[in-house]
């Protein structure tokens, strides 16, 4: 492995707390830093200690064995050193921990086994959004998560951006953030929920403010009429087979709600929570064995399909922009 | 009657040619007579032995046994973990491979094998005979051996708990784990909960009674004090686990949602409860530990250990300290600034006592000449890798900091640096140390070398990289990851290091078979220790008890070892034919009286089995098979009970130096009034966070709890109060009678009165519990309607199992007196279950105030 990539993935990767891209990581990491150059200089101190009490001879190492060396290393460095550390951090959390603001886009996380439903609330004119597994914010401007969960506890983390929030039933919790520089960052599921808690992971695409504008217009239209006679055939399929029952396509019969809403589906970078990439071969292979690709998940396998219905089905997901 | 100790031994009072309690040589037949009370059954029956040294190995080697058990499924989890998107095990299985591996390592692993060490060192390092109650850590062994054998099998059937050994629910509620795996934790767990429980109650009364003479709590060996402490938590903590295991488990099989949201339930409930187990478990696994080290510190330095008293404090301050933490465990639930400001301070506050330890223990290191044996190089890896393990959990105490590595792989890091670190290297330190006190030949040291190595270089290949790998954004607890995290080299990594660890602890096994035997002529003291344990011993434990006048008595006596074998100590033979030690006073450790105790019996090995049994018979829904073995298990305990509490064998025995002990007492110097006395501290623990329960879940949903009108008509919660009232009333008259009882007057009429008043305090107090929930019931409140409905009835169902208990010690105690076994000297059976009469109604008195008042307090 070149050693370059292994600083990439520490200072650089998609889920690495050492990789902040927004004020709380950056705080966080700071602290860490912080805490890690410390612990070290403690450890070290400690062991050159223990080696100076096997070591050394006899005669020089009386100033070691006496309790006067247990009360100064045991009660009055740590007292000292923790006191210090403990006002710091929590002065630090108070700032992580901040109050709404007017311009703060408030978007509200569902946590599901084995998914993230993603609602934003109305803007100006605008509908509610629905999406599900990827978000997208603006950069530069506060953003306020609202975490609940429609079963089990699950918890909301993306390391470059914030600490952890827990989904809890019965209670609302809100973590705020910002974002300072467009990219995407991944996040995934940290509570363990269930069977495929490994594979509820989700992506934080953060836009320009007008790049941002542009996809919340985009998704803020129906979705679009298939162009080709497969893609019709896909969606005549896909209604059929009663597809509908669980998901949502708004501009068609499919109202359903209890899977992800799959009205701009095609425009996403992944499928099933982050799990795989998004394309037909993927949708299509998702369509006919959830089950074998991620054991546990609430929809059920489709193998009714003929091998070219479910092409038709897939192309028709993958339309869906 | 309170037994008077006829003379009060002092130093300068020895007699004897050597200035010692008895003279030398022995009698005749005295050894041979003291060697025939203490024998091992012979054959099949030996697995009824109770002497703590077998008890205590067996139970050691199972700890071991399980610990490699649960570090195969280690292994397993970090094959499939080598590289990204294996195929090795599936989704489930290793859910279930995770969550076996966390519950076998804490609960079939780490407390056991501490306790079990305490069951083998506590008496050989106080000079006692025995543990005070031999039967009672039989059972508890024979418990946990059944059960937890039975438990890792659940593994092989795939039905395994598979919800991580935190247990959260809702996703173990019924809606999101249908299966039985769940129920298989909370009923195999929670019973082997009630084996430590059993062990603890025997550490306690065991440290504090038990020693020997002149041991006052400023000798005490620190490892005797770690024991204490561990003990006291485990009574202080474990009944919260056993509630919410057993809120759950009714919540499952019967639907009161004592954890559901929409029923006014709270899932963070249960993470209370939980972790307020949760962190003194910790403690409770490596203040033992620590203790270890403190004794084989000294001897491998060959000095006695610096601030001693510091050290003691430290661990007493610890066992304060981490009941104030536990909500480090939930930083990431959404838990108000205020709060989380005071447990990240408390959090940092415990580190200090483990500080003071480790300095103390260089200190001792300076202070000395340190032999590099391999209990010498396991401390110093301990010294090392806990160290560290500490520094990362100062780091996880920072809220902000946890935010971030919560539930990722820096949190595996650094709770295997703390645990391995702190309790895995040094009870290898201990096996190493100790072995030459059971064994023949003492491990190999050419040996022992490489498994240090193999294990010190694997653990830290292991989990040092997993600190990186949890900073980069690994969670715990999933089964696979894709590539292109970066995660992926840091896997195989920790892969090629925990294979390692096995390779080491393979070595050791393999040194193990060659070189460990169980024999009576043991080793020895081949590291010049100084501390009682080494003293020459057989089954009987030592020769004679010696009195002690330091802290490092073999060190400071230099004969010490000779007269105690000569029998020129106290108590060289056995005067009342039967097994024997002496109860001494719980400060300064004076002679006080000389307790008779129970031999080997199959009651405890078959009372043991269908315990096991039951639980298990229950988690699979086999209703009859269970309840035929909890009647069997009962009757194995009545028949166990039956032999004890012997009463006086003669009035007073002479164990030497001018003093005559009496071989009975009853009351607050007795060590069975201790023992109740504890058992009664878990058991208003218990109840105590069942109250918290109750004012948790208003706190979270006040609009389930009902309108004053909506509850029981005020008249009506008198009516058990009274009822309550007179069964205690009418145990008090019974103590009054039976004191008037003389020794062995069973036969007189003048123990009717006795008999009438305790057989009419039971349907009294049956009858204010089937009051209490006849009112509550007439107000058609339901235990399925409501959070609030759920706890309510868990108040009366808590008393109805007292009841039952009450019910079955009073026919107890009465067939006791109707066999000519009880009398108002020999009482002990009587006094204990006015104990926990008396408790049982001021527990449901207390219930009944809080039921009738509370919601009237705050609805009015």
């Amino acid at each position: 492995m070149a050693r370059s990539s292994i600083i990439d993935d520490v200072f650089s990767g998609l889920q690495s707390a050492l990789a902040p891209a927004g004020p709380n990581a950056s705080g966080i990491a700071e602290l860490s830093w912080i805490m890690f150059a410390a612990a070290a200089v403690i450890f070290v101190v400690v062991m050159v200690f223990l080696a100076a009490a096997i070591l050394l001879p006899p005669g020089r190492r009386g100033w070691l064995s006496g309790q006067g060396v247990v009360i100064a290393g045991g009660i009055v460095f740590p007292v000292v050193v923790l006191t210090a550390l403990l006002v710091y951090g929590l002065a630090l959390a108070r700032t992580l921990v901040r109050e709404d603001t007017p311009d703060t886009l408030r978007i509200h996380v569902i946590g599901e086994q084995f998914w993230w439903r993603v609602r934003y609330e109305r803007e100006g004119e605008g509908d509610e959004i629905v999406t599900a597994n990827e978000i997208h914010v603006p950069t530069g401007r506060p953003i306020r998560f609202l975490l609940t969960t429609r079963d089990v506890i699950h918890s909301f983390w993306i390391p470059s951006l914030a600490g952890k929030l827990d989904m809890i039933p019965g209670q609302t919790n809100g973590l705020t953030l910002a974002v300072e520089r467009p990219g995407v960052y991944r996040g995934q599921c940290a509570e363990f929920c269930g069977g495929a808690h490994a594979l509820m992971a989700f992506d934080v695409v953060a836009h320009a403010p007008a790049d941002f504008a542009a996809w919340r217009e985009a998704q803020l239209r129906r979705a679009v009429e298939p162009a080709t006679p497969l893609l019709a055939r896909g969606r005549e399929l896909f209604l059929a087979a009663g597809c509908g029952a669980c998901h949502a396509v708004r501009g068609t019969p499919a109202t359903g709600s209890i899977g992800p809403d799959l009205t701009h589906v095609g425009s996403r970078r992944s499928i099933a929570a982050g799990s795989f990439p998004n394309n037909q071969g993927t949708l299509a292979g998702w369509i006919a064995d959830s089950q074998h690709l991620k054991p546990s998940n609430r929809m059920p396998s489709f193998p009714v399909f003929s091998g070219e219905d479910l092409r038709a089905v897939a192309a028709y997901l993958e339309s869906l922009k | 009657m309170t037994a008077t100790v006829h003379k009060t031994p002092r130093a300068e009072e020895r007699t004897g040619p050597a200035g010692l309690p008895n003279p030398a040589p022995r009698p005749e037949g005295e050894i041979e007579a003291l060697k025939h009370v203490w024998r091992a059954p012979k054959g099949l029956n030996f697995i009824t032995v109770v002497n703590n040294t077998y008890v205590g190995l067996f139970y050691v080697g199972t700890a071991f046994l399980f610990f490699i058990l649960a570090g195969i499924l280690a292994l397993i989890m970090r094959t499939q973990l080598a590289v990204p998107q294996a195929d090795i095990v599936s989704q489930g299985t290793y859910n279930q491979l995770f969550t076996m591996h966390g519950t076998m390592m804490m609960f079939l692993f780490a407390v056991p094998a501490v306790e079990a060490m305490g069951v083998y060192l506590l008496p050989n390092m106080q000079a006692a005979r025995d543990l005070p109650f031999p039967r009672l850590s039989a059972y508890a062994f024979w418990a946990y051996f059944f059960g937890g054998l039975a438990f890792f099998c659940s593994l092989l059937f795939q039905v395994a708990p598979d919800t991580g050994w935190f247990m959260y629910p809702p996703l173990t509620g019924t809606k999101y784990s249908p299966g039985i795996n769940a129920d298989f934790w909370l009923l195999g767990i929670g019973f082997i909960e009630i084996s430590a429980i059993a062990g603890a109650i025997e550490i306690i009364v065991g440290v504090l009674k038990t020693r020997a003479p002149g041991m006052s709590l400023d000798k005490l060996p620190v490892y005797a004090w770690a024991m204490l402490v561990f003990a006291a938590l485990i009574v202080f903590a474990f009944p919260a686990v056993i509630l919410c295991t057993l809120l759950l488990e009714i919540e499952r099989a019967f639907g009161w949602p004592f954890f559901i949201a929409e029923k006014g339930g709270s899932a963070m409930l249960w993470q209370h409860l939980f972790w307020f187990f949760g962190h003194p478990e910790v403690y409770i696994i490596f203040l033992p530990a620590a203790g270890m080290v403190s004794m084989m510190v000294p001897t491998i330095a060959q000095t006695p250990l610096v601030g001693y008293r510091l050290v003691v404090l430290a661990i007493v301050a610890t066992g304060f300290f981490s009941f104030g933490v536990w909500v480090h465990h939930m930083f990431a639930t959404g838990i108000p600034q205020l709060s989380l400001s005071f447990f990240s301070a408390a959090s940092m506050a415990v580190s200090v006592p483990s500080g003071i330890q480790v300095f103390a223990w260089i200190a001792t290191i300076a202070n000395g000449r340190l032999q590099l044996t391999t209990p010498a190089l396991f401390i110093l890896g301990f010294l090392f890798i806990f160290t560290l393990g500490g520094l990362t959990g100062v780091m996880v105490g920072m809220v902000p900091f946890d935010w971030q590595v919560h539930d990722t792989y820096f949190v595996v890091a650094h709770f295997h640096y703390v645990l391995i670190g702190g309790m895995v290297f040094p009870l290898f330190a201990a096996f190493y140390y100790w072995t030459p006190l059971a064994s023949r030949k003492p491990l190999s040291e050419k040996l022992g070398r490489w498994v240090f190595g193999l294990m010190f270089v694997g653990m830290n290949v292991t989990f040092f990289p997993m600190h990186l790998t949890g900073l980069i954004g690994m969670p715990r607890r999933v089964y696979t990851y894709p590539a292109g995290l970066g995660w992926d080299w840091l896997n195989m990594t920790s892969t090629i290091g925990a294979f390692m660890i096995a390779a080491g602890v393979a070595l050791f096994l393999f040194d193990l078979v060659r070189r460990f035997r169980i024999t009576e002529d043991n080793a020895g003291n081949i590291w010049n220790a100084g501390t009682l344990e080494w003293l020459p011993s057989g089954d009987y434990a030592n020769r004679s008890i010696p009195r002690v006048t330091s802290r490092e008595p073999l060190w400071d006596q230099p004969h010490l070892a000779a007269d105690v074998e000569a029998g020129r100590y106290y108590l060289p033979n056995a005067p009342t034919g039967g097994r024997e030690t002496i109860v001494t006073s719980p400060i300064t450790a004076e002679p006080q009286y000389v307790v008779q105790m129970p031999g080997p019996s199959w009651a405890t090995v078959l009372g043991a089995f269908f315990t096991a049994a039951f639980f298990i018979l229950l988690t699979v829904k086999l209703v009859i098979p269970a309840i035929v073995c909890a009647v069997i298990a009962v009757g194995m305990v009545i028949w166990w009970l039956w032999d004890t509490d012997p009463g006086p064998a003669q009035a007073t025995v002479d164990i030497g130096g001018g003093i005559r002990l009496p071989t009975y007492v009853t009351g607050p110097m007795s060590h069975s009034w201790w023992a109740m006395v504890v058992l009664l501290m878990v058991a208003g623990t218990l109840y105590a966070c069942l109250l918290f329960s109750y004012l948790f879940l208003w706190t979270v949903s006040p609009d389930v709890w009902p309108k004053p009108d909506a509850l029981p008509e005020l008249p009506w919660p008198l009516l058990p109060a009274v009822l309550y009232a007179a069964s205690s009333l009418a145990v008090v008259l019974a103590s009054r009678s039976l004191r008037r009882v003389p020794a062995g007057g069973a036969g007189a009429a003048g123990v009717w009165p006795m008999r009438i008043a305790l057989a009419a305090a039971i349907p009294l107090v049956v009858a204010a519990v089937a009051t209490d929930l006849a009112a509550q019931s007439g107000t058609g409140l339901q235990p399925t309607e409501s959070a609030y409905g759920a706890v309510v009835y868990m108040f009366v169902s808590l008393q109805g199992f007292y009841a039952v208990v009450l019910v079955l010690m009073g026919v107890f105690t009465l067939a006791r007196s109707l066999a000519g076994k009880l009398d108002g000297v020999r009482r002990g059976t009587f006094d204990n279950t006015m104990l926990l009469w008396h408790f049982a109604v001021v527990q449901g008195l207390v219930g009944l105030a809080v039921t009738a008042l509370f919601p009237r307090l705050v609805g009015g």
